[in-house]
């Protein structure tokens, strides 16, 4: 879907893209991930050129960007920024409707379409007539998100769009934003510096450091075959709650096997696809002594214990390390 | 109480030239600030676009603002001559720094996230102008328009200094002719539309957006309707264009004179002196008031008009002393009346052009009067008691005082001290009284009606004839102050009528009735 070829940017003689290149599927989330000045946010405007790279080649869908008009271009690419940029001075209603105004929508369609939007992203139709500055950051956020989507983009880019809110809200959105189905059916480039977000956003993380990508790679692949130590460092104080959140029950399903466990207390079910750490969550949050991991596929169901999901969660790890 | 009755009645007299200087003012400021916002709106955009212009255009726009705003009318008379050309010039220039820098810290202001994404969404540069930088800046610009408004309404008496109408009409003329109420006449007007427009301009700002939008379609028109105002048609026009200053327009023996006494009706401006008798030399004006023996007149070619009908008070000068010093030292009296009937009209106004226009010291031209008049000798050094010599503030009063000196130092053992200088009228003869000075130069005129002001039918009488002024004054100065008018030096320094001496010669006017003569034929 998006290919990008020995991309280079240089400010002055500080070469912040170094000849990166990296592919992106259609309906994948790729995450750009790494500490400020590493070349990720670059490397994300070069991508709908506001910034225009020195040399190196970008295709969408195996067209070049430099092949149309940057107007032309960004029309058809959402844009989510890490301060929103919601115009102050437009309505909700209006800061939506900014892009299918640029298409020259008609206005009955921009009014459905914003409606199905605020539904979406659980904002109340009161909010229409209201400006950014009177909704709180996690609204605007979302209108900011809504904006970006307005014109159904088959294409997303984010910069840092949760950085600047805080953790409760953070996390909620987080969750809203890996339900909303309108997001699955797009191609994602997104931009942090928060490791936690990265792994539990993206589908495929490329690990940025002073203008290369040091790997490039999914969420697993990163935690199990670094490639060298600087990603290691890199995962190195988050690492038991990354692999927490990266493993799943479906990878440990050869390590689990049925138990009977005596005594009074609840169980939950989970389907076998989620991650460790959403299973203790729901344990904890229940105080459930029996885990009930369904296989959604044959049906197959496996009853264990929190101490034996925990050992086989080491066990995982320790065969990881000798592959 | 008293006052304020005065002032009352004063403006309702007056009221058609108040309401005429009212819309002139109004039309004077909204003409220059509408093309200061054409120009420096569009300039203020550019610069934010390009940074690398920002501190050029900022700094000259800055540097305008810091020329005295007299100086700025002044270098535009060359270029645009006088009127409302070189006002309205001064006034936008004025105008252009506040609109352009607020346009452009406005601009560079708008967050740098809101032009981000609205660059993203695919708006194009002048989509992002207009929908985002422009609406977003309107609050700074606004401020800055009103700035410029209030500096302009401000400014805009200054115009009268250039013949182009205005309240400073009222407010200089009352000025020169110590006339408060003729002051407040136009001052107050001036301070309520500063703040009147200030006011509505804020208004304006506080609109939402829809009825601003409105609004920026209404006001280029109410901008252009108000302009207009100025351009409401003079009264009349003559064949020949006089300009006259503030204060000559308002005295008895000034404009009032001319027109009671001779039924002179001439197409007038209200004009600086400081710029009148270059503005008559370029052509611009035909008929000026002026001083008779005023340098300017030798170096424009200017010839003054004969007042055949007596409406110009003498101003002969002589020198006024303190009768006690003329007691003490016996040999002053002869001495300062060896310039007695020495110098003329012309030969005066010759001496000033040395000094005001080609710039010689007055003490170098007095040398060279006296030295070709015979009457210089090398001073005596002698120590028989120290003369105080007192001068106005202008140089015909530096060049006698210097004379005067060296007479003193050449013909007698006396020596002197020079007190130059002196202000006004006022403040010099207050010197003499109080015994700070012994003698200065003194015209006759002034000593009627500024020291002696006795009552107006008294003064149409003595101002027909000069002899009978000089006696009433000599008497007067005499009894009043114990202080004496020696002989007169011959020169009368009074108002009068000029024109450039080519054209009344070939007009034929050499009088004040053969130019009225001239203006009644068609």
């Amino acid at each position: 879907m998006i290919r990008v070829q020995h991309l280079s940017k240089h400010f002055c003689n500080v070469k912040a893209v170094d000849d990166i290149s990296f592919e992106v599927k259609e309906h994948e989330n790729l995450i750009l991930l790494g500490t400020s000045g590493c070349g990720k946010t670059t490397t994300l405007k070069m991508l709908n050129r506001l910034i225009e790279a020195d040399s190196g080649e970008i295709a969408i869908n195996g067209k070049s960007i430099k092949g149309q008009s940057p107007e032309a271009l960004r029309i058809g690419i959402g844009y989510v920024l890490q301060n929103n940029g919601l115009f102050p001075h437009y309505t909700v209603a209006q800061n939506i409707a900014i892009v299918p105004q640029l298409l020259k929508w008609d206005k009955k369609k921009i009014e459905n379409r914003t409606a199905e939007l605020l539904e979406k992203l659980h904002l109340s139709v009161d909010y229409l007539k209201a400006y950014p500055p009177e909704l709180s950051g996690g609204q605007q956020q979302r209108v900011g998100l809504a904006r970006a989507l307005a014109a159904d983009p088959a294409v997303l880019l984010m910069d840092e769009p949760f950085a600047a809110l805080d953790n409760v809200t953070r996390s909620k959105i987080h969750a809203e934003f890996k339900a909303l189905d309108e997001l699955k059916r797009k191609t994602i480039i997104m931009v942090t510096h928060d490791v936690q977000e990265a792994f539990e956003l993206g589908d495929r993380i490329c690990l940025m450091d002073k203008g290369r990508i040091v790997q490039d790679g999914t969420p697993a692949e990163l935690l199990f075959k670094p490639k060298n130590d600087f990603v290691k460092e890199f995962l190195k104080e988050q690492r038991l709650l990354l692999e927490f959140k990266t493993i799943t029950v479906k990878s440990l399903w050869h390590l689990l096997s049925n138990e009977e466990i005596k005594g009074m207390g609840p169980g939950i079910l989970v389907d076998y696809k989620v991650d460790l750490w959403t299973v203790l969550e729901r344990a904890t949050f229940f105080n459930a002594e029996r885990l009930n991991m369904m296989n959604l596929e044959n049906k197959e169901m496996k009853t264990v214990s929190f101490e034996s999901l925990t050992a086989a969660f080491y066990q995982y790890k320790k065969q990881q390390a000798h592959e | 109480m008293n006052e304020q009755q005065s002032l009352w009645e004063f403006m309702r007299q007056q009221s058609d030239k108040l309401a005429e200087q009212t819309l002139q003012h109004i039309g004077l400021t909204f003409i220059s600030l509408f093309i200061a916002v054409l120009i420096g709106l569009p300039l203020g955009v550019f610069i934010s676009r390009r940074k690398q212009f920002s501190g050029g255009v900022l700094g000259v726009a800055g540097v305008l603002q810091t020329i005295p705003s007299i100086a700025l009318l002044g270098f535009m008379i060359p270029v645009l001559g006088i009127g409302p050309k070189p006002a309205i010039t001064a006034l936008l220039l004025y105008a252009l720094l506040p609109i352009i820098r607020n346009t452009y810290t406005g601009i560079t202001g708008v967050d740098a996230a809101v032009k981000e994404a609205a660059v993203a969404m695919g708006m194009s540069k002048w989509q992002v102008l207009f929908k985002v930088e422009l609406p977003l800046a309107m609050p700074v610009i606004f401020a800055g328009i009103r700035t410029a408004t209030v500096i302009t309404v401000g400014v805009a008496t200054l115009a009268s200094y250039i013949a182009a109408g205005g309240l400073g009409e009222f407010i200089f003329g009352g000025i020169s002719l110590n006339n408060t109420n003729m002051i407040l006449a136009g001052a107050i007007p001036a301070a309520m539309l500063a703040i009147l427009f200030d006011f509505l301009l804020s208004r304006l700002q506080k609109l939402d957006s829809k009825k601003l939008k409105m609004a920026a379609i209404a006001l280029p028109v109410i901008l252009i309707l108000l302009s207009s105002f100025y351009l409401i048609p003079k009264t009349y026009a003559t064949k020949l264009k006089a300009g006259f200053t503030p204060e000559f327009m308002g005295r008895q023996d000034g404009n009032l004179g001319l027109q009671s006494k001779y039924g002179l009706h001439i197409n007038t401006v209200v004009i600086s002196d400081a710029v009148m008798y270059k503005a008559a030399y370029q052509k611009q004006l035909d008929v000026i008031s002026g001083y008779s023996t005023d340098g300017r007149l030798k170096a424009y070619g200017l010839l003054v008009l004969e007042d055949d009908k007596k409406i110009f008070p003498p101003y002969y000068a002589a020198p006024i002393v303190r009768e006690d010093a003329l007691q003490r030292y016996p040999d002053l009296e002869n001495t300062l009346n060896l310039l007695a009937g020495k110098i003329n009209d012309s030969t005066m106004t010759a001496l000033n052009y040395q000094t005001d226009y080609l710039h010689q010291t007055p003490e170098r031209v007095a040398k060279f009067f006296l030295t070709q008049n015979k009457l210089f000798r090398p001073a005596r050094n002698g120590n028989a008691g120290i003369i105080r010599i007192g001068s106005k503030i202008f140089g015909e009063q530096y060049i006698l005082a210097n004379m005067y000196s060296m007479l003193i130092k050449g013909y007698t053992d006396y020596d002197v001290s020079t007190k130059t200088g002196l202000g006004g009228t006022k403040i010099c003869f207050d010197a003499l009284t109080n015994n700070q000075i012994d003698f200065y130069p003194e015209y006759t005129g002034t000593g009627l009606l500024t020291i002696l002001n006795p009552p107006a039918k008294e003064v149409a009488a003595l101002t027909l004839n000069k002899d009978a002024t000089y006696r009433y004054v000599a008497d007067g100065f005499d009894k009043k102050y114990q202080v004496k008018w020696l002989k007169p030096i011959g020169f009368n320094n009074t108002y009068a009528l000029m024109m450039r001496a080519e054209q009344a010669q070939k007009l034929n006017i050499k009088t004040i009735s053969n130019l009225k003569r001239y203006l009644d034929s068609k």
